[in-house]
This record gives structure tokens, C-alpha cells and sequence, in this order.
């Protein structure tokens, strides 16, 4: 049973070196030092004799809060009070970390049973050690607050003063170790704030943009504006010599939109030197400036019934002039917009790359560096930093790639690559935008009997393959809840690369379904509460067609229906011009409905007076970081919905700055509150689920307030106004 | 390059730069001072928020050369010796954060507004904070910790 502690040690000197100076005042001589007496059971955990215990936190931190809420996890199970840990973001090594990655909400679904585990391994580990200490059995031993108790003599040793003997003993299998009891939890489910706040409010360097190393460079990338253009001709001379810049030089890339695109590359004193250099660069290009948005648009607009390609067909869809509801939505792309514009820091030495990345997925970084740079992957080294914002957009390695070729072409000096805001939204990978040509029907009895979707939306040069996030799955809602239904796809190629955001797909299809739910609710002369209730029907989990896919739970579906009806009031007789919509959606494994309360002017000047969320994501890990992730989530959708639009024309993307994309601000926030249900079920994630709700929601309670259906998206660009 | 003299969180630095430099990228590049963020370059966000001679400007769109005799505070000149302003102390205790990369902008703003009104109505806070986006949307959490942080 050598072998864990062999394994552990091993791994102590792998961390330490990859670590190196990035870790707060952790050096290898010190790491050394401590590595000799530390128990550290797993990759997670860390106490030394002295009982100081860190913990390492995983994934990237985007603002979803996995910083704090995964090393919870295992403090819980550890029985450590919350304030003697540290925690520390993880070097970037899966083979010890398991999956390292934010995206998709799943870091607490997937990583909820493991961390516990971790946290398990190393209680019971100090147990024994105590035990032995004492020559007495374990199991009248037990762990509390940082200490083992022996119970029947009320004998107390600390985690540190057991540290040297437990990290003799051999490490247990972790599926062998007994979890703590949930109704014995004592730090999940509480408000614990993010453990990088002190250091956010004093502005401390914490950021991928904030990283620094010895005789650093800055350098701005020029690309063309219409994505993959090729350098045909740029003025590196004249470049060279403006005041600030060190070098020039053409990438000729990989001309493919998830490779590294070709541009010129300029290196300066700082970063304002780049920039002036790169807004004075004489280049021209070689691109098909053709693509348009609007040629896009007048087309899908014309898309008719029957013509697209099947997506799912149930019973018998049939849809006779007489009794049939049509209607036609449309959604934008939209750009991730994320604050901290995409940067990266690197240095290449000795065939080897090392970098300080701001991303959400280094593994695609590292796999795109290879591919482009033909650098072996074990010769490149990420370290993760806060990430100021993700919402998908940092799951792609594109900046990483860039900053790698950079740092390779000025080998041995280290560069930091910052995008300026307008190449940020030019050259993002997209939310696509998407329209879909509903048709449905409800019977006498005011039930959904037949719906149908034919739904356009955009392949990357394909007329076969959906973008990225661009898809309608043949399980999305209704299906399986409608006994007769038809779903139909169309694809336009384009050049316009797409990618995940914020709720991939469901951030665009939930607003089109639940309008059009909506409108058959209307239809069918129904409380939009109610028809959904009736949608849902039964108290029943809905199996995935084909057994692939989540299940759908109607009976939690329904439970935050209730919940949020509750809470929000619903069902109160409001004044014309004010009005109150409803919307459900699942999404990530998570349950979500929201009730907006909005005010429309007979001038159509929208306010949204409340947005309040039920959701069932089984119990919380953090609840003030659950309650912000929902808070926000509403508040980004409604953002999205009513500003956002992101246009191409001739190749390029029109929007340069935030007067053009615009994010909601303060005097525009709605009061927000959130509730969650008590639930049983495992938990899941929240960085997403509550977005997909919020827009239709808000959509529905404009018709509520005005009588006027919007069928298209942003809602700034809306006639609302009524008599 | 031109040599300037600051005055920055009650220190005096020297830094050689273009003059039409922003003090954002001062701040950022030269003299280490990275809590001031940049998101847009064009007085749109509100990221890089500072106070010269305790009014809130935005350093991406000040020139180095425009800066004078007057004082720069940025976000790591809050605190006195390690001790929060009461803004800091409410943003962590009602947990505003979710990236944290606006925050120092929208605290340097709101640390004018209190400076400027000791007790800010929500119509205040609206009319000083509506330049700050926070992608993340955490606006009821920062206009609760302005009013908790008036409030002690």
C-alpha cells in the first residue's frame, strides 16, 4: 500500500513546478518544505502541521462561482469550518483534476459526488490517524470543525497535529468512504460570499488581463474584418517605426474559423502603443466580402411549411385553414460581449510553451496550439485565471492560439495579446440568430392538439450541419407533451462562425416556443398558468425519445409553475398597460419558470417592474451565489432580448462598441427575486437555466399589458405603443 | 515619450510614455496598478473608473497629458492600511461579484456618488451608476450595497 503515498508525493513535485510563481507566495522551496509533512490525500486537499488547510479549486471561475462553491463541497465533507480554508485555483492537470472546464452548467452535477468523496477520504484518513494516535477504535472517534474528538474520553487532536501520521496511511478507495448525511450539512446551502472578493474590491491582479512577466511585451493582432481573409498585403515598415513598437509580422494562420486565423501581429512597449500601431496599419486583404444578414432574413421569412428538412414527426400534425394559428418569429445573432475583452499571456522557450489564459476550456486551447503550432501538447503549460465573464464565449481557444503563435515568433519573451472591443464583438463565434414559422392547434376543449416548427437557422458553410448552438432537437418542448406535432429545420450556409452562448440553443428557442405557447393559450381562451399546467399534464418523468437525453420532469416542471405563480402574484387584475407574462424552460437539468411584471406607455416605453424566478435544481450549494447566478441570468436575458442584435454585412460585423451592442444598465434593472424549491433531486447547475425563461416571459407580459404580440427580437427596435 | 509626474494613491511616479497615452494604460502597463479595467477604450463601460481630485472620470479616454497636478485614486487606494471603505466592506458582504472584472469601476464610482451625496436616493443611484455595465448583471446587488454602505 505504498504506492498512493508515492503517488502523492509525485504529484506534489508536479504541482509545484507547474504552479510556479503563479500560485500566491507559493515557491518551489517552500512547496518542498511543506510537501514533507503535508497530508494531502488527493489533488484537492492540503494541511499542513501547522493546519493550514487549502483546497484546490478545479474549474475556471467565469462568475458562475465554482471558486467557491466546489471547494465548499469538500469542506463539507472535510467537517473543516469554512474559514480556516484557503482555496486556490488549480493548475490545469485532468489527470488528477478530472474534467477541468466551466461550461454547460455541469460543474456541480458532475462534480458533486466526487468532490464530497475527496472531502471524505481525507476526514476519514485524519480519523484513523487520531485513532491510532490514542490506540483506540475509530469509530468512537469522530471529526468536527478541524479537530477529532475522541467521544468517550473528550480528547481532541487538530488536523494539523494529525497531518504527519495521516499522510502515512493508505489512502481509501473513494467509492469505500461514508458520506455525511445531508440533513447534517452545515456549510452547503448557506450564503457564503466569493472567496476572491477582498481581492476584487482592492483590485488586486486577478484576471487573465492583469498577468504580468519579466520583460513582457503587449501585442494587438490585426485580423481581416470578414472572417478567414487572408493578409494579401500590410506595411510592416511604416509599422515598425511608430513610436512604442518593437516588431511586425504577418501569421499566415490556419484559415479556418477554429484554427488561427491569418492577421498581422504588433509588438509594443504598451498597450496603447499596439493599438495606435494597429489602427494606423496599412493591410489590405484577400476575402469574399459577400455575406448579409438582411439577404439572410428576406429569405427565411419566405421559408414555407413542408419545405424544410424533418426534424420529428408525431401522430398526425395536420393543420387545416380553419382553427389554425400561424406565426412567424425571429431572433438575432448575439455576441458574448464578455467585459474583460479576450487576452492571453505567454512565453515560448525551449520548444515549450507556458501561458496564463483567461478561458473557460483550456483543453481546446491546448488541442488548438498543437493543431496550429505543431507544439506537443505535453510542452504546453496553461494556468487559469479569473475570467472576467465567459458566458461560452472563452470555451473556444482561439485567443490562445493567437497569443501562442505570437509568443513562438518572439521566442524567449514573454507577450500579453489584448483584443480592443471592437475586434471582441467582430470576431466572436456567434449566438445564431434564427427564425421559426410556427403553425398550431387547439381543440374545443382548449388543449394543444397539433404544433408545428419550421425552423431556419444557420450552418457554418453547411446547408446539412447546424452551427454550433444553432440546433432544434427533435425532444425540445412540446414534443412529447403534444400528441400530434411536426418539426422541420432549414439551414442557410454561412461564413459566420457560431458558437455557444449562455444557455446554448434554449437561449433563443425558449423565447420563440413559450410566445407561441402563449398564443395558443390565448387561443384556446385559457390563463396562460393554467394551459401550461394542462401542457404538462400528469405528475410523470418523460423519458427521452430514443434514450438518449435528459429526462423530462413534469412534475417539477409544474412545481416551480406553482411556485413562481405564487410568489409573483399571478392571477391579479392589473390596469391596461401594465401586465404579467409566464414562461417555463428546461434546461441544463435544471427547472425554471419566470413571471415578469412589466409597464408599457401608451408610447411604448417598456419597463420591466419585476422579474421573479422558481427553480428546481435540487438542493444549493451556495445560496448567495445561486441567488446571483438566477438574479443575473434574468437580467442578462432581459438585457439580450431588448438591445442586443449583432448584423453582417459584406462579411463583416457591423457592431463596434457598446453605443452599438448594448448592455442593460442600472436604471433599466427590474427588482428580481428568486425562490427555490426544496428538492431531493441531485443537484445541477445554475449558471444558465433561469436565462431561457426570462425573455418570453417578459414578451408575454407585454402582450398581457398591450394586446401586441413581438414576434422579433430586439425589443428596442419594437413598436410597442398602444390606444 | 514624455516623461510625467503623478500624484497616484498619495504616491509621486514617474513614467515615460506617449502623451496621448490614457491613464488607463499608465496605470496598467507602467506602473503595475492593474484593479483599473479596461473594456472599451471609449468612455462606454465604465471599467476604468478613477478619481482625479476625487471626481470619477474614466482612464481610458483621459490622457496622461491632461492629468496635471491632480490626484489619482484608483481601486487599490481605497483601503487605508488594509481596512475597507464601507463600500468595499458592503460589496463583499452582500457577495456582489459574480466575474468581479466591473467592479472596481462601478466602487470607484459609487465611492464619487457617496462623497457627493451621503444618502442616495434609487433615482440617484440610477442617474451616477447608469454608465457601469456589469455584464454579469449584478445591479440590484450594487445599488443594495450603496444604499447599505450609505447607511453606516
Amino acid at each position: 500500500m505504498n504506492t498512493p503515498i508515492l503517488d502523492r508525493r509525485g504529484f506534489f513535485r508536479v504541482t509545484a513546478l507547474a504552479s510556479g510563481g503563479f500560485l500566491l507566495g507559493w515557491n518551489a522551496e517552500a512547496a518542498e518544505e511543506a510537501t514533507a509533512a503535508a497530508f494531502s490525500p488527493n489533488a484537492f486537499i492540503r494541511i499542513t502541521p501547522e493546519g493550514l488547510v487549502t483546497i484546490l479549486a478545479k474549474n475556471p471561475e467565469v462568475g458562475q462561482g465554482v471558486k467557491t462553491s466546489l471547494p465548499m463541497i469538500i469542506a463539507e465533507e472535510l467537517e473543516i469550518p469554512w474559514e480556516k480554508v484557503t482555496v486556490e485555483q488549480a493548475p490545469v492537470n485532468q489527470a488528477a483534476f478530472g474534467q477541468q472546464m466551466a461550461g454547460g452548467s455541469m460543474s456541480t452535477p458532475n462534480n458533486y459526488d466526487r468532490l464530497r468523496r475527496m472531502g471524505a477520504i481525507a476526514r476519514t484518513m485524519l480519523v484513523e490517524a487520531a485513532a491510532k494516535e490514542w490506540g483506540v477504535p475509530a469509530d468512537e472517534c469522530e471529526a468536527m470543525a478541524g479537530e477529532v474528538i475522541h467521544k468517550p474520553s473528550g480528547k481532541k487532536l487538530a488536523y494539523g497535529a494529525l497531518a504527519a501520521a495521516a499522510s502515512k496511511l493508505p489512502v481509501p478507495d473513494e467509492r469505500s468512504v461514508k458520506l455525511k448525511k445531508v440533513e447534517d450539512f452545515k456549510l452547503l446551502g448557506k450564503r457564503i460570499g466569493g472567496v476572491d472578493n477582498p481581492k476584487i474590491v482592492t483590485g488586486q491582479p486577478l484576471f487573465g488581463i492583469d498577468q504580468k512577466q519579466p520583460g513582457l511585451k503587449h501585442a494587438a493582432y490585426v485580423r481581416c474584418p470578414v472572417f478567414t481573409g487572408k493578409v494579401k498585403d500590410a506595411d510592416l515598415d511604416a509599422v515598425k517605426k511608430l513610436p512604442g513598437v518593437t516588431d511586425a509580422f504577418v501569421i499566415e494562420g490556419t484559415g479556418d474559423h477554429y484554427g488561427l486565423l491569418p492577421g498581422v501581429a504588433i509588438i509594443a512597449i504598451d498597450t496603447w502603443s499596439a493599438f495606435k500601431a494597429k489602427d494606423a496599419l496599412k493591410v489590405s486583404w484577400e476575402a469574399e466580402a459577400k455575406e448579409s444578414f438582411a439577404e439572410h432574413a428576406k429569405k427565411a421569412a419566405e421559408a414555407k411549411p413542408g419545405e424544410g428538412k424533418e426534424i420529428r414527426k408525431t401522430g398526425e400534425p395536420e393543420f387545416p385553414d380553419d382553427g389554425t394559428i400561424t406565426a412567424a418569429y425571429h431572433y438575432p445573432h448575439l455576441s458574448h460581449a464578455n467585459l474583460e475583452p479576450q487576452n492571453c499571456t505567454a512565453v515560448f522557450k525551449d520548444g515549450a510553451i507556458e501561458m496564463w489564459a483567461p478561458t473557460q476550456n483550456p483543453g481546446s486551447g491546448i488541442d488548438g496550439i498543437s493543431r496550429a503550432l505543431k507544439i506537443p501538447k505535453e510542452k504546453i503549460t496553461v494556468h487559469m485565471t479569473r475570467i472576467g465573464g465567459g458566458f461560452g464565449r472563452r470555451l473556444m481557444g482561439d485567443f490562445m492560439v493567437e497569443c501562442a503563435a505570437i509568443a513562438q515568433k518572439l521566442n524567449g519573451t514573454p507577450v500579453k495579446l489584448t483584443w480592443t472591443r471592437d475586434q471582441d464583438l467582430g470576431h466572436d463565434y456567434y449566438r445564431a440568430g434564427g427564425w421559426h414559422h410556427f403553425r398550431g392547434r387547439v381543440d374545443d376543449a382548449g388543449k394543444l392538439v397539433a404544433w408545428a416548427d419550421h425552423f431556419v437557422t444557420f450552418g457554418l458553410n453547411s446547408d446539412d450541419r447546424p452551427g454550433n448552438g444553432a440546433d432544434l432537437g427533435g425532444d425540445e418542448f412540446p414534443s412529447r407533451f403534444v400528441p400530434n406535432l411536426f418539426l422541420e429545420r432549414t439551414i442557410f450556409p454561412s461564413n459566420t462562425p457560431l458558437g455557444w452562448w449562455r444557455a446554448p440553443g434554449s437561449c433563443a428557442l425558449a423565447w420563440a416556443i413559450q410566445s407561441f405557447v402563449d398564443e395558443m393559450a390565448h387561443a384556446a381562451k385559457k390563463d396562460p398558468l393554467e394551459f401550461r399546467l394542462e401542457l404538462l399534464g400528469e405528475d410523470r418523468e418523460v423519458p427521452p425519445s430514443g434514450g438518449r437525453g435528459a429526462p423530462y420532469n413534469a412534475t417539477r416542471m409544474k412545481g416551480v409553475l406553482k411556485l413562481v405563480a405564487e410568489k409573483s402574484g399571478w392571477g391579479e387584475k392589473l390596469e391596461k398597460g401594465r401586465g404579467r407574462g409566464i414562461a417555463f424552460h428546461f434546461s441544463h437539468l435544471g427547472y425554471v419558470a419566470v413571471v415578469a411584471d412589466v409597464t408599457v406607455s401608451k408610447d411604448g416605453k417598456l419597463k420591466v417592474n419585476k422579474l421573479t424566478a422558481g427553480v428546481d435544481v435540487g438542493p444549493i450549494m451556495n445560496l448567495s451565489g445561486a441567488e446571483n447566478q438566477v438574479e443575473g441570468s434574468m437580467i442578462d436575458g432581459l438585457s439580450a432580448a431588448w438591445f442586443q442584435e449583432i448584423t453582417v454585412e459584406q462579411g463583416a460585423v457591423q457592431q463596434k462598441n457598446f453605443h452599438e451592442y448594448r448592455l442593460l444598465t442600472m436604471k433599466d434593472a427590474p427588482q428580481v427575486e428568486v425562490h427555490f424549491a426544496k428538492s431531493d433531486f441531485p443537484p445541477t447547475g445554475l449558471g444558465e437555466p433561469a436565462l431561457p425563461p426570462t425573455a418570453p416571459a417578459i414578451t408575454n407580459a407585454i402582450f398581457a399589458a398591450t394586446g401586441k404580440r413581438v414576434r422579433s427580437l430586439p425589443l428596442a427596435k419594437q413598436d410597442l405603443s398602444w390606444t | 515619450m514624455k516623461t510625467f509626474s503623478l500624484q497616484v494613491n498619495g504616491q509621486p511616479r514617474t513614467v515615460e510614455v506617449a502623451e496621448d497615452t490614457p491613464l488607463l494604460w499608465v496605470l496598467r502597463d507602467h506602473l503595475d496598478l492593474v484593479g483599473t479595467k479596461f473594456g472599451c477604450g471609449m468612455s462606454l463601460c465604465g471599467a476604468c473608473t478613477v478619481h482625479l481630485d476625487g471626481q470619477a472620470v474614466r482612464a481610458c479616454v483621459t490622457p496622461v497629458s491632461a492629468v496635471g497636478e491632480r490626484k489619482v485614486v484608483t481601486i487599490e487606494g481605497l483601503a487605508t492600511n488594509g481596512k475597507f471603505t464601507a463600500l468595499q466592506q458592503a460589496w463583499c458582504d452582500l457577495d456582489v461579484a459574480q466575474c468581479g472584472y466591473c467592479q472596481a469601476g462601478q466602487i470607484m464610482c459609487a465611492t464619487a456618488l457617496l462623497n457627493e451625496k451621503a444618502n442616495p436616493t434609487d433615482e440617484d443611484i440610477d442617474l451616477a451608476m447608469s454608465g457601469n455595465l456589469c455584464r454579469c448583471a449584478t445591479y440590484t446587488r450594487i445599488r443594495k450595497a450603496i444604499h447599505t454602505a450609505a447607511s453606516k
